[in-house]
């Protein structure tokens, strides 16, 4: 078992500009639709805290706005996350949290995938395969210790 | 004795050390009182103490002493004996002595010490005493931080009150000062210990045979230590503090006396070398302090090295970017940083002090080299940043050294400006009588921007060196500038011309070029008349030749509002009449005159802009106003152009807009806005036929909005005259035949909108009149307007129903009808005078629902039309009489919400479009109205009139709803209901939520039906949220839960407002604040509802979802 930090010091980017929803142009005509869009969903995600660091995935740029794909008219979601280092531990947790937060925050009729970006981590397919496993999610959420962590990871997000 | 016995106790209770500190407290306040109002005098209670006070045990004696000195801290005012101050006096300095009682000692001298203005005071001879007491046995240093603060105090307090005594021990005060401030580490103490310095210096200001001059070195060393200041420990006391306070003492100690100057400025200087920010702040801070203290002579051998360290100072600031936005017009144009800020006091200091200071500047080789560095480049977007901090920092330089006074900016000009000249090729033109136009003067002009810059930036900084006329002699600065204007302002206007849209920069220039040769003002000035006149028609032409709003256009119309408002306010005749003549006069016949490329509104917002800058302009303004109205008004209806008439409408919305918000500033504008709306009235009156279009619709509302604020802000007699000038227009017009229609049902059927155009313009505008006239302006015949009002309003004009309902509710004494009659001619008289029209029924002694508007509004005779049109009038009169707090309007409500019921008394229902509008009316009667019946119109508002309509007909349209049998009278009571509530103060609300929450839970039920009733269910379930989170209303919200959730839950889904849903949402998560157990059961249900809102077609309602649903969530998975 490594003890402390996996990545002991990670390289932090600056937040890009948020989108101000109170002041759309869409708000004044009732009819119209805001489709669900790719900032929309990364406006889910961005705030979300690494397990390790206190900076968000967006700061480590663990995921960017290009980083997730929607297809609103397919009700399908893909997120692709880069972990900091090769063989961060950290990456299931990471995309479990992703995946928990997008459960909560979309609606339910979406499909989501949560991939690990090609060639940035050492057991990529495992990841990928774990992520993605609906029975392994539920069986990790079932665990008390694991659910304080992501609730914890997430909190900054609610906000 | 029982006094007595209580001291004893007191006594006993303050010297127990083992008691509590608020014991000790306790027992010094009763003996405090029981001094103060004279029950125990000073000798009688040093009497009692005695045993306390010289005790052999050491704990008791020094609280025994402390109690005593504590007592004289709270007599400061009051008078004692002379005797016993001194004895007093000496007994303190005596204990000084005894460490172990220090505390008492010293509290107990500060006390005799702060004695001020009151009979007892301590003498000279005893403060020195007490002086060399303290000195010879209190080692300061050893002290704890309360003594120790004590101790600095009392040294303060003596070095304030008792100079003399203290230069009487001449050196001894110094030394003990030294060894007192030595180490010390506080900042509540450094701030009294750098002011007993400060004390001390004044002390001792002779240079000679002050003790302070062999003393200066080592008590510099104490306090320079502490330079610059820096805390280390922030949490805690100390930071109560601020750095910048302890600072700024610190560097008034330092500038304190001549004798520090040898110590002070190589230090200083030494930390302005510093990395450290803080460090050079206060450095430059502190020498501009000791520039002033110390003296041109100590100062003088310092310049050598002085102005290399400040020239570095100034250099260091890191914004090399030149703004040419609109707002850097009259500002430096770009962000100084603290540091820079001080550097340039200081220079500005040292110059304004030592006019010989400037030549270290003037020589300078870097500040020199600046022409080559000008002639490099010729745009500023291609310099280097190098190239720009230079050219930025050395006009700041020159600047700020010309702005010091007038011999430096001689000085400057002397040598700067010529060379400055040549490197531009402006070349001096002998005299402006002799124009020259030599083409190769002009073309080996070189406009290279950093020049143009450092120009402008020269000629701003020395406006206001103008000697005024008195002094005849022209200054030297003048006349070179004198020599070179007419060229100058070639130049620049040849740059403002040759600029196109994109670059900004040319634009910017020449117009800042312009504006400062243009504020060279004064009796003196070297810019002469006839160039001044150049300048502003240079300016004007670039507003009139433009198309379209460019940025060349808003810098021109922005110099010229600075220099019309600078005219202003240095009261410059002769600019005011060039001014008047070139700009103003242009503008305003531009306004006149239809044929101009620049597009109309451009010119009203110029030439608004322009004249608001000085009363005169104004006056010219208005004037070029009515002009331009009357002529495009006749213009437009002999020729029945539409474009004349759009105009027209753009001008009265800058009227409105524009002049009128600024009617308090101007003085005078009231009256000339009073002559706008007369010549209003007179162009109407001549003109004869009057049809109109969708733009003359525009122009009707325009005007209406104008006449009714002109008339809103004049004064009374003014209102007086616009209102005999608008009666005598309708008297000449059809109108009055209207009121002599007999107003026989029939009569009343066959009314339809059958008014000239003309008429109804003259109808409106009057009605305007009216809705803005004070109660104090007489109305004449008011009998008459009524029923015109009346005709009119049933015909169908809403105007006519406001202005009735301004008449009813300012109607006074004064005028030649009373409310009474008022009241009756609308609700009781058959309009046509003397014309009967009694019809079936006779009876017309009550004003309730047997008079004839009232028959009308309940359907019983006439169309459906008539009906809704009586309805609103009624509501109007009815809001009138509201905000006076007339009791008619009880009867008003029960009339309209006999039109709601669902069977009323003649057993009908009413039409649909009718209820509509007797809900609406109740809008009507309680939300605040922009266009009439308000503050601005001088409306009659009595306190609490919503609160008092809200207990009268809740009650009842309660009782209506519960017995209400059709679905459609329901909801219609309900929107009449959902009206008065939400337009009540909610505090209202909160004092009976228990009684209105199943009503309002019921009423957005009701009106989640309809998609007409949005806006109203929107209002409504605000004021529910309100009680929601507010502690009066949370009982009975707790008892509703299930109610309002479920309400709730089926809002979430509402369609047809965005903001409903968003609002449900919020209110959801609002109800978490409930008790946990009353909000469990109803989670799966909520989550449900929330669950679906993630799929709502809106963004904001999704992300409310988002936080509903996990607030939500995480109830259920903690527990």
């Amino acid at each position: 078992m490594v003890s402390g930090l996996i990545n002991e010091n990670p390289i932090v980017y600056e937040r890009k500009e948020r989108r101000d929803v109170r002041t759309d142009s869409s708000n004044t005509n009732e009819l119209s639709v805001d489709t669900i869009d790719q900032l929309e969903v990364f406006d889910h995600i961005r705030d979300i805290k690494d397990p390790e660091h206190p900076y968000s995935l967006e700061q480590l740029k663990v995921l960017t706005e290009d980083s997730v794909e929607v297809d609103d008219s397919k009700s399908h979601v893909r997120v692709t996350f880069t972990p900091t280092v090769e063989h961060c531990s950290m990456a299931t947790i990471i995309g479990l949290c992703v995946r928990v937060k997008l459960m909560r925050s979309l609606p339910s009729r979406y499909k989501i995938d949560i991939r690990v970006a090609p060639g940035t981590h050492a057991t990529e397919a495992a990841v990928n395969k774990q992520l993605n496993d609906k029975e392994r999610v539920a069986a990790a959420l079932e665990n008390p210790n694991l659910v304080e962590m992501v609730d914890e990871c997430l909190s900054p997000s609610f906000e | 004795m029982a006094a007595l016995n209580n001291l004893t106790e007191h006594l006993e209770s303050f010297v127990d050390v083992t008691r509590s500190p608020s014991h000790h407290a306790d027992s010094l306040k009763a003996i405090a009182s029981s001094l103060e109002k004279g029950v125990l005098s000073i000798n009688q209670l040093v009497v009692e103490m005695d045993m306390y006070l010289t005790t052999t045990d050491d704990v008791i004696r020094a609280r025994g002493i402390l109690l005593l000195a504590e007592m004289l801290n709270h007599l400061k005012e009051k008078p004692l004996d002379t005797a016993v101050v001194q004895s007093l006096a000496g007994f303190f300095t005596a204990k000084l002595a005894e460490w172990k009682s220090v505390r008492g000692a010293l509290t107990g001298c500060l006390a005799l010490i702060k004695r001020k203005d009151v009979a007892g005071l301590v003498t000279a001879t005893d403060a020195e005493a007490m002086a060399k007491a303290m000195i010879k046995s209190v080692q300061v240093q050893s002290l704890a931080l309360h003594d120790r603060k004590i101790c600095f105090e009392l040294l303060e307090c003596l070095l304030e009150q008792y100079p003399e005594a203290m230069i009487n021990m001449g050196n001894l005060i110094v030394y003990a000062t030294c060894e007192a401030i030595d180490g010390e580490k506080d900042p509540p103490c450094l701030m009294i210990a750098f002011h007993i310095v400060e004390l001390l210096t004044q002390l001792f200001p002779s240079p000679s045979s002050s003790p302070l001059a062999a003393e200066a070195s080592d008590l510099f060393d104490i306090i320079s230590c502490y330079f610059p200041l820096h805390y280390t420990h922030t949490k805690g006391d100390e930071a109560s503090i601020p750095r910048e306070e302890l600072s700024r003492r610190l560097s008034l100690a330092i500038s304190s006396t001549p004798f520090f100057e040898p110590y002070a400025i190589p230090l200083l200087l030494e930390k302005l070398s510093s990395s450290l920010t803080v460090a050079k702040v206060d450095s430059l801070r502190c020498l501009n302090d000791c520039v002033v203290k110390y003296g041109v002579n100590r100062m003088k051998k310092h310049y050598k090295d002085l102005w290399p360290a400040l020239k570095d100072a100034l250099y260091s600031f890191t914004e090399t970017d030149l703004s040419f936005g609109l707002e850097s017009l009259t500002s430096p144009g770009f962000e100084m940083g603290e540091i820079h800020r001080e550097a340039v006091d200081l220079l500005q200091r040292l110059v304004k002090q030592d006019i010989s200071f400037l030549g270290l500047v003037v020589d300078d080789p870097r500040v020199n080299m600046i022409s080559d560095t000008i002639s490099r480049y010729s745009q500023f977007e291609d310099m280097p940043d190098t190239s720009k901090l230079e050219i930025l920092v050395v006009s700041q330089i020159l600047c700020v050294s010309a702005r010091a006074s007038v011999e430096s900016c001689n000085k400057i000009f002397e040598t700067f400006f010529f060379r400055l000249m040549n490197t531009l090729g402006i070349v001096e033109k002998v005299s402006s009588g002799d124009l020259v136009h030599n083409e190769n003067s002009t073309a080996s002009i070189k406009l290279y921007h950093g020049g143009l810059h450092l120009c402008i930036e020269l000629l701003t900084a020395s406006k206001d060196l103008i000697p005024s006329s008195e002094e005849s002699s022209s200054t030297p600065w003048c006349s070179i500038v004198n020599r070179f204007s007419v060229s100058l302002i070639e130049a620049f206007t040849s740059v403002v011309q040759s600029s196109y849209d994109e670059c900004s920069a040319d634009a910017y220039l020449g117009v800042k070029g312009l504006l400062a040769m243009g504020m060279l003002c004064g009796g003196s000035s070297p810019v002469s008349k006839s160039e001044f006149e150049k300048i502003l028609k240079t300016l004007t032409s670039i507003i009139t030749a433009q198309r379209a709003k460019t940025v060349k256009w808003e810098l021109a119309l922005k110099a010229l509002i600075c220099m019309g408002s600078f005219i202003d306010r240095y009261s410059e005749r002769e600019k005011a009449m060039s001014y008047m003549g070139v700009v103003v006069e242009n503008l305003v016949s531009l306004a006149c005159s239809s044929h101009c490329s620049l597009p109309y509104p451009m010119i009203l917002e110029a030439t608004s802009e322009v004249c608001s800058t000085r009363p005169q302009y104004v006056e010219k303004m208005v004037q070029g106003f009515e002009e331009a109205f009357c002529s495009s008004f006749s213009d437009f209806y002999v020729n029945g152009n539409s474009k004349p008439i759009e105009n027209c409408s753009q001008l009265l919305e800058c009227v409105t807009n524009k002049l009128l918000p600024r009617v308090t500033e101007i003085d005078g504008l009231e009256k000339f806005l009073v002559h706008f709306a007369i010549s209003m009235w007179n162009q109407i009156e001549s003109s004869v036929v009057f049809s109109y279009d969708v733009s003359g619709r525009e122009f009707v509302e325009a005007a209406m909005k104008t006449m009714r604020q002109i008339v809103g802000v004049a004064l009374v007699d003014s209102q007086n005259s616009i209102i005999q000038k608008a009666y005598n227009v309708i008297s000449s017009s059809t109108l009055p035949a209207m009121e002599s229609i007999p107003l026989t049902f029939a009569a009343l059927e066959g009314l339809h909108r059958d008014l000239s155009t003309r008429d109804e313009l003259i109808l409106s505008l009057f009605a305007s009149v009216i809705i803005g006239a004070s109660p104090k302006a007489s109305l004449p015949d008011v009998k008459s307007l009524i029923k015109l009002f009346m005709v009119s309003f049933l015909k169908g004009y809403i105007p006519a129903a406001q202005a009735l309902g301004s008449i009813v509710n300012k109607l006074g004494i004064s005028s030649d009808c009373s409310l009474e009659e008022a009241c009756d001619i609308i609700f009781h008289q058959s309009f046509a005078s003397g014309n009967n029209i009694s019809s079936d029924d006779t009876d017309k002694t009550i004003c309730g629902s047997e008079t004839l508007l009232s028959k009308i509004c309940l359907g019983f005779y006439g169309s459906v039309d008539l009906q809704t049109r009586a309805i609103t009038g009624l509501a109007w009169i009815g809001k009138g009489l509201l905000m006076r707090g007339d009791g008619r309007v009880n009867e008003i409500a029960l009339v309209l919400m006999e039109c709601l019921k669902s069977s009323n008394s003649s057993g009908n229902a009413l039409h649909p479009s009718a209820m509509k509008h007797a809900a609406d009316a109740f809008l009507i009667l309680m939300s605040d109205s922009e266009v009439c019946l308000n503050r601005k119109f001088h409306a009659v508002i009595r306190p609490l009139y919503k609160q008092r309509f809200f207990s009268i007909t809740v009650p009842i349209l309660e009782s209506l709803i519960v017995n209400s049998q059709t679905p459609l009278s329901r909801t219609m009571l309900h929107v009449a209901l959902a009206h008065v509530i939400s337009n009540v103060p909610v505090t209202v609300i909160l004092d009976n939520t228990k009684k209105l929450l199943p009503m309002i839970l019921e009423g957005l039920s009701a009106l989640s039906v309809d998609a007409v009733d949005k806006e109203t269910l929107f209002s409504l379930l605000l004021v529910l949220s309100g009680t929601l989170t507010d502690i009066k209303g949370q009982q009975s919200v707790s008892d509703n839960a299930h109610k309002i959730i479920e309400c709730l839950v089926k809002l979430t889904s509402y369609r047809h407002l965005m903001v409903v849903r968003e609002t449900a949402i919020q209110c959801l998560a609002t109800l978490l604040e409930l008790p946990h157990g009353r909000i469990y059961p109803f989670r799966r249900e909520v989550l449900q509802a929330v669950t679906k809102a993630l799929d709502d077609p809106k963004r904001r309602v999704r992300e409310e979802a988002i936080k509903c649903r996990q607030a939500w969530t995480s109830i259920t998975s903690r527990s």
